[in-house]
């Protein structure tokens, strides 16, 4: 099931696939176990003539294991996730990379800051649906919208986060590989929700120079 | 009059019952069985829409922008030569998912089992408040008229999702959506209204009208469950009531609750939503799952595994959906610790639910199993509750969820779970049918109707699985305007093709059903040799529902008990004095 995931071009997406991983083979081993205890169950037990059932209440040793499994394993998956997601969300590194990306019906408006060297002010250089960044390097985006909730994704950088009317919330991503990936908004927001979409293009540093010398410094000029 | 009957509670049984004419008796009814029974009928007419809606649905993520065969008389701008636009599809899901959740799942399991079975399995004569039951069903068939209302006003129905995020949902121009998105809000106002009333006559009747001898403990689980439930929806509801109203300020009065630009906060309305939408997953899965006791233990001829365990778990479930809203909203810009939080008690919310899977397990284990299509179709509802259980464990961790979160893969976690929930609602029909009309349903065609059902349900809601993993969003009109969903779009042909073969799959069960309300093999008084109070009655029940008072001796699951020959002990049947020890 899991070789339907998109390739993975970030510095953590390993590590949600490795807890995707993880939760998927316990819980496929669960459902192999219940389903063939199951099956066992009803062929074994099915209604005989003469044949009359285990006349029993439960047993408490067997329901106390069965709680304190899964409660263990559950626990067990709730650190592990802990230290991803604060690693992903709490523990942002440093960068001097940064854009804006503020989403509207039905469009990403993409800011890079303008000769002044600061994001949010008038000079800004703003690009329809396409951002280009270059790799391994840490980017911060700055997400907020104008209208309704978007969700600004990107399934190649394990990225996703809504962006939100009057609020800011920002996010980091480090990509690993050259080229272009598609960027969907996942929030529904309206009409053209579906096609609402833009371009995530990444780029060596020789690449991201050349880029930006003919888009971001001729502007700043 | 063989039975021992409790000094004093015969009076109310031998009330004198006048004749009622035909409005009184099946229209505006107060007997709760006849309420349970319009609960019924409104929810399978409901339910027929919403899976028309929801091959509409299918129909244009398979073959997009295609013509819908047969609809090309619906007119622009709604559809375009049987061809849906962007507009109409979304309305589409969003008035797919409010009817199921609804006017489906809500009526049938809460509505019409509640209202049917509380009195007849505690053994009493009615509800509590039967005039205000009566209301409860008419305020809510006004509150399904008007959500169909919306589909024929200008602008067509909502189409802001059944979630209705604002801003999206708060201001018309969003949407393009007037009139329609305002009567969805006043259509869930005033269906909060009926199911408030449901609910305060489920838990006093249930508290205070227990038959003698019926304790807490020895009631079914089928009981304990609407119980919990209703509690719940007391609670629940009022929140959403207030979301909604001043969702609707916003939308008609200028106020700015939801709306930045005034100050408002979009955020707001998730955490009221989900405050109250997460407990109403429990209110819909609860019913579900006590049917699904009752019915492994009846039909395995075993007493169920752990009954104290099953009640106290759903009580802990109960408690623990009032904590748990926050998982809907990891990605939303709440705080990351927040996050955090609402991650630890989801995955302690797992573990009461794994408790009656494994429960349900250990009541197979050493029956004597009867697989008649009731049986069939809630072995349906575990398997299939299973599967939604466990796929809940990948979206409860915040990193995972980072990925699959507005996902196929959720979807396809919701349907196993509420969609799942119909498995026990067709298992309810079968085994109740019989009770209710007086006649039983078709056997073969019942098996074959789960044969089917299980299968393309199955084909249908798994492969969205795949779909998730590759990243494919929900709600979006067309997936091949995206290039890295192109390899996946066989996946969604092949989904199309199921659904439309799983609602194919309904014609046995309207034949037999409809069949047998006329033709049916007349039912026997305990057709299932079943232990709880409601076979005891007279098929079907009259109005005050028992000839004498019954008097409860023990629990509900008293099967394949060593005290008596048959392998089943009603709860009501007095043994020789020092024998009905056992149980509860």
């Amino acid at each position: 099931m899991l070789r339907w995931l998109p390739e993975d071009v970030s510095t953590y997406g390993h590590e949600i696939d490795s807890l995707f991983y993880l939760i998927y083979y316990i819980t496929a081993a669960t459902f192999i176990l219940v389903t063939v205890l199951m099956v066992v169950f009803l062929v074994m037990y099915r209604e005989r003539p003469g044949r009359r059932a285990i006349y029993s209440h439960g047993n408490t040793t067997l329901e106390i294991i069965w709680t304190i499994i899964p409660a263990a394993i559950l626990i067990v998956l709730s650190f592990m996730s802990v230290n991803t997601w604060a690693k992903l969300k709490s523990e942002v590194p440093p960068s001097d990379f940064a854009i804006q990306v503020t989403a509207k019906q039905f469009n990403w408006d993409v800011f890079y800051p303008g000769p002044d060297g600061k994001l949010g002010t008038q000079d800004d250089i703003r690009f329809d649906n396409d951002v280009h960044v270059p790799v391994n390097k840490v980017v911060h985006i700055h997400l907020t919208a104008s209208d309704v909730i978007h969700s600004f994704f990107i399934p190649n950088l394990r990225f996703k986060q809504d962006a939100v009317p009057g609020r800011t919330v920002t996010g980091w991503f480090e990509a690993t590989k050259p080229g272009r990936y598609e960027l969907p908004c996942a929030e529904l927001c309206g009409f053209g929700h579906s096609g609402m979409k833009g371009w995530l293009h990444v780029h060596n540093a020789e690449d991201y120079a050349k880029w930006a010398a003919e888009n971001l410094a001729s502007k700043q000029q | 009059m063989s039975q021992t009957v409790a000094a004093g509670a015969t009076h109310a049984v031998h009330g004198h019952h006048e004749e009622l004419g035909f409005w009184r008796t099946y229209i505006f009814s107060m007997d709760h069985k006849m309420i349970g029974r319009q609960f019924l009928f409104l929810g399978l007419f409901m339910l027929i829409i919403g899976g028309l809606l929801a091959m509409m649905v299918r129909w244009q993520l398979a073959w997009p922008e295609t013509p819908v065969p047969g609809l090309s008389a619906i007119p622009e701008p709604y559809m375009y030569e049987g061809i849906i636009p962007p507009q109409t599809y979304n309305a589409l899901f969003t008035m797919h998912a409010t009817i199921m959740i609804f006017f489906v799942v809500m009526p049938i399991m809460v509505g019409c089992y509640g209202n049917f079975l509380i009195p007849l399995m505690i053994g009493t004569r009615d509800m509590a408040f039967p005039l205000l039951n009566m209301l409860s069903f008419w305020v809510g068939a006004v509150a399904g008229v008007i959500m169909l209302s919306s589909f024929f006003v200008v602008g067509g129905p909502a189409a802001a999702g059944w979630t209705g995020y604002a801003t999206l949902s708060a201001k018309a121009a969003y949407t393009g959506v007037g009139m329609g998105q305002n009567l969805w809000i006043i259509s869930l106002l005033v269906l909060g209204i009926s199911s408030l009333m449901g609910s305060i006559n489920y838990i006093t009747t249930i508290v205070n009208m227990r038959a003698p001898g019926m304790t807490y403990f020895r009631m079914p689980l089928t009981v304990w469950s609407l119980f919990v439930t209703a509690i719940l929806l007391l609670l629940a509801l009022p929140v959403l009531t207030a979301a909604l109203a001043m969702l609707l300020f916003d939308r008609t009065l200028g106020t700015s609750f939801f709306l930045p630009e005034g100050g408002g906060q979009p955020l707001l309305w998730q955490h009221m939503f989900w405050f109250f939408g997460h407990p109403e997953v429990y209110i819909l899965v609860l019913p579900a799952m006590g049917v699904t006791s009752d019915l492994l233990s009846t039909f395995s001829r075993k007493p169920i595994f752990g009954y104290h365990a099953m009640a106290f778990s759903m009580i802990a479930i109960a408690f623990l959906s009032w904590i748990v809203w926050g998982h809907h909203m990891f990605i939303s810009g709440m705080n990351p610790l927040l996050g955090t939080a609402f991650m630890m008690t989801t995955m302690v919310i797992a573990v009461p639910s794994a408790i009656k899977v494994f429960n349900w397990l250990g009541t197979l284990w050493g029956g004597n199993i009867r697989l008649t299509s009731p049986m069939l179709f809630a072995l349906g509802f575990v398997s299939n509750f299973l599967i939604g259980g466990l796929s809940g464990i990948f979206m409860a961790s915040t990193p995972v969820d980072i990925f699959i979160h507005d996902t196929y893969y959720i979807v396809a976690h919701f349907h196993y779970v509420v969609a799942g929930i119909i498995f026990a609602l067709f298992a309810a029909v079968y085994y109740w049918f019989p009770k209710m009309f007086g006649r039983m349903m078709s056997e073969p065609l019942g098996k074959i109707h789960f044969a089917l059902t299980y299968l393309f349900f199955n084909l249908t809601f798994f492969p969205m699985h795949f779909l998730g993993v590759g990243g494919h969003m929900r709600r979006i009109y067309n997936p091949t305007q995206y290039e890295f969903l192109q390899p996946l779009q066989d996946w969604n042909v092949f989904i199309t093709i199921s659904a439309l073969l799983l609602g194919l799959s309904q014609v046995p069960f309207l034949i037999n059903f409809i069949w047998s309300l006329f033709g049916g093999k007349k039912a026997e008084r305990n057709p299932w040799q079943a232990n709880t109070l409601e076979w005891s009655a007279p098929t079907p029940p009259p109005h005050g529902n028992f000839e004498v008072q019954p008097t409860v001796y023990r629990g509900p699951y008293e099967y394949s008990s060593p005290e008596v020959k048959e392998d089943w002990l009603p709860q009501d049947k007095p043994l020789a004095k020092g024998a009905a020890v056992r149980g509860h």
